[in-house]
């Protein structure tokens, strides 16, 4: 259930398709890419990296399934078919991949409720995501959580109260210390979360404790109507850690995000304690579906946004300027990517509700079943763990 | 997970009579713990037996504990197990639910469970919601058996005597669920006879068991924590007058064994529910409704009444202080005017 991600058998059978075709590629290619911000650190993440054909291919069709899968939801959202909150990513694929890149499948991760794109990248299908949210038993929270609340091997969620998952991500850090295998958590917040109370609460134990915490602000410029001007007396959410070192990044490039991503878990990874990283990225979408997200930025702003900065564009660019692929074989990509949603969004809509005898099923867990209330003393459901 | 703390400041109170009479009693091994110790103990077993267990909590390592519950602990078990935090309750009760969510068995102690109402999202949202919604096979003064007990997904326990605090806590420690025990910081210096098997490693108090603390034929007189005391002592000047209390000690208030209570309300008719907390929406208005949904109501000769702290916060000058939660004066004018005697 929790194996091998679905993306790699994809991969395998692109690869082979691929290699049909006359052309030569190059196998790997060196890039320039952004140097961070740095706060509290002497030395920062390289400033050149080198992509494999093989990664590039893999980054690319990745963050396309994690945009067409968010596009998506937004289209099965407006027919009715999704209801309840729903917070899309699309613009922050760089984000989500980016820090897969640079982490093991044993590594943890946590976040707020824009999610689905780490519920992917962490390992589950797009299947899974699409059915948990139009909510049937497919699902993987068995149409249960919805959105929000969508979770996978050392994938934390999916969590609705803002800020609330810091502190998690502090202790689920205390817990790689504890058990001493050299694993990092990467406890994720936004630019409006940045200013709860509580994360300073985090950052201070894990800092004294010297948890391998990687604290991760995806700065995205809103909370949700709220510019970062208008929320926060420091905007400079990188050094917001103050003790913590921080480093800030270009959220849009996701090299640049692997390679801090890279520097930043061998630093928890040393044993010197935790670290803080901003992402700076964007939405395309408005909060949620029901913020058409033009009433507090312009259409311009966003337009300009996609025209110069979007994530897999400038994967793609770079891919082909260097000879790592060829438009052709994206463009088959991107065709394998839609046939995917497609299917997934086929079972999402076909899949039935899960059963109202299971109303009361996992409120605890190990325990033996037992009665649960329903809406009146006549009703009653089990509960089995 | 569990939760563990107490109330806050007030002096201990005299042994009652009827314990000390209870300590006069011969049995083989007449071993008396305090509550406290019983705690400790509790604690100490389980931190022995299974290594991803660990307390964190403020002062609960170097300084023992703010009331002395963990004393020892720091010394024989380290930095890594027994852990000092700031004062960031939100903070380290996230902490701990996270380390939980990640494999680990916190014991996160709060140092009043006012203090704890500050943590309440991570308890409630976090540690309580989300079992359920993952699909995978999911708090100074007053009483906060109502306000944990309202949540579904978390477990409530509330010890009165050293033998449930001991085998409480162990039950909490090992369950798989997040757990609240509401300890009575006024019962921590009070010693209980220990009988021998709670003297044993693997004494366990299962959650959701009701025990009856004293048989009756009258009337049915159901409490928890410190109150269960009280009741005892008034069962005891009831009994001279001829009128014999059956005394339940709920030990678990979420899941709460109605069918305890029930069976006892269909032998004596008669029902009179005692607690700390606040009247609304407490422990004891739901015992009545829920007797009133099941079998019992019909064995009952008279309605079922409540005795509750007063519905006031919680005042500083004694006399006030003393009027504000349920002596046993008012537990005997309630049995009486139940009894209509």
């Amino acid at each position: 259930h929790f194996g091998r991600p679905r993306w790699v058998n994809h991969l395998r059978s692109g690869a082979s398709r691929v290699l049909v075709a006359s052309r030569n590629f190059a196998n790997d290619a060196t890039f320039e890419i952004k140097k961070c911000d740095l706060h509290r650190l002497e030395e920062g993440p390289p400033v050149t990296t080198v992509l494999t054909r093989e990664d590039g291919l893999k980054y690319y069709r990745m963050m396309q399934t994690v945009r067409r899968m968010e596009l998506k939801a937004d289209q099965l959202y407006k027919q009715k078919i999704i209801r309840g909150f729903c917070h899309l990513c699309d613009g922050q694929e760089a984000c989500c991949v980016g820090l897969e890149a640079g982490i093991n499948p044993t590594d943890h991760l946590i976040t707020a409720y824009r999610a689905h794109g780490f519920t992917f990248t962490r390992g589950l299908s797009v299947r899974e995501i699409l059915a948990e949210l139009t909510g049937r038993k497919g699902g993987c929270a068995k149409g249960k959580g919805g959105s929000m609340h969508m979770y996978a091997k050392n994938f934390y969620g999916g969590n609705g109260i803002v800020g609330a998952q810091v502190p998690l991500g502090a202790g689920i850090a205390l817990a790689c210390k504890y058990n001493g295998k050299d694993e990092v958590c990467l406890t994720l917040y936004g630019d409006g979360a940045a200013n709860q109370g509580q994360i300073f609460e985090a950052y201070n134990m894990a800092a004294l404790w010297k948890l391998p915490c990687i604290f991760i602000c995806e700065n995205n410029r809103y909370g949700m109507g709220t510019s970062v001007e208008r929320a926060a007396a420091s905007t400079d959410y990188y050094k917001r850690g103050d003790f913590i070192p921080g480093l800030r990044v270009d959220g849009m490039d996701i090299l640049c995000v692997r390679e801090a991503t890279r520097f930043a878990a061998a630093y928890c990874r040393s044993g010197k304690g935790p670290i803080l990283m901003e992402l700076q990225t964007y939405r395309y979408h408005g909060h949620s579906m029901s913020d058409p997200g033009v009433s507090y930025r312009t259409r311009e702003e966003i337009q300009e946004v996609r025209s110069k900065s979007d994530p897999i564009m400038l994967l793609k660019d770079r891919m082909v300027n260097s000879n790592l692929a060829s438009v052709e074989e994206l463009k088959e990509i991107d065709v394998e990517v839609r046939k995917e949603i497609e299917d997934a969004a086929q079972f999402a809509t076909a899949d039935p509700e899960p059963p109202l005898e299971e109303l009361g099923y996992h409120i605890y867990s190990s325990d033996p079943p037992f009665e649960v209330r329903g809406a009146n003393q006549w009703i009653k459901f089990k509960s089995v763990s | 997970m569990a939760a563990v703390s107490g109330l806050m400041w007030r002096p201990l109170r005299p042994v009652s009579g009827l314990l000390k009479r209870r300590f006069h009693r011969t049995a083989p091994v007449a071993l008396q713990v305090t509550v406290r110790d019983a705690i400790n103990q509790g604690m100490d077993e389980e931190l022995e037996r299974d290594e991803k267990v660990f307390l964190l909590g403020e002062e609960v390592a170097q300084y023992d504990g703010a009331y002395k519950v963990s004393r020892g602990l720091w010394k024989k078990y380290g930095d890594k197990r027994i852990i000092d935090t700031p004062i960031s309750e939100m903070g380290f009760a996230g902490i701990a639910v996270g380390a939980a969510m990640a494999g680990l068995r916190p014991i996160c102690e709060f140092m009043t469970f006012n203090f704890s109402m500050q943590a309440i999202d991570q308890v409630i949202n976090s540690a309580a919601k989300t079992y359920y919604m993952s699909g995978v096979a999911a708090q100074h003064s007053q009483c906060f058996a109502a306000w944990y007990g309202h949540c579904p997904g978390l477990k409530v326990v509330s010890p009165w005597n050293s033998e449930d605090a001991k085998g409480l806590i162990k039950s909490a420690i090992r369950d798989n669920n997040p757990v609240v025990m509401l300890e009575n910081e006024l019962m921590y210096g009070v010693p209980f006879e220990f009988p021998p098997e709670a003297q044993s490693k693997d004494f366990l108090v299962p959650i959701g068991k009701a025990k009856i603390e004293r048989q009756g034929t009258h009337i049915t007189v159901v409490s928890h924590s410190r109150p269960v005391g009280h009741c005892l002592e008034a069962a005891a000047v009831l009994s001279k007058e001829g009128v014999e209390c059956e005394v339940i000690n709920m030990r678990t208030i979420r899941p709460m064994d109605m069918e305890t209570i029930e069976a006892s309300v269909m032998k004596t008719n008669h029902l009179v529910t005692v607690e700390g907390g606040w009247p609304q929406f407490g422990v004891g208005a739901e015992i009545c409704a829920r007797i009133m949904e099941g079998p019992a109501f019909n064995f009952l000769d008279a309605p079922a009444v409540r005795v509750t702290g007063a519905d006031v916060p919680m005042p500083y000058a004694k006399i006030l202080e003393d009027n504000s939660i349920p002596q046993v004066k008012d537990i005997i004018f309630a049995i009486k005017k139940t009894l209509n005697i």
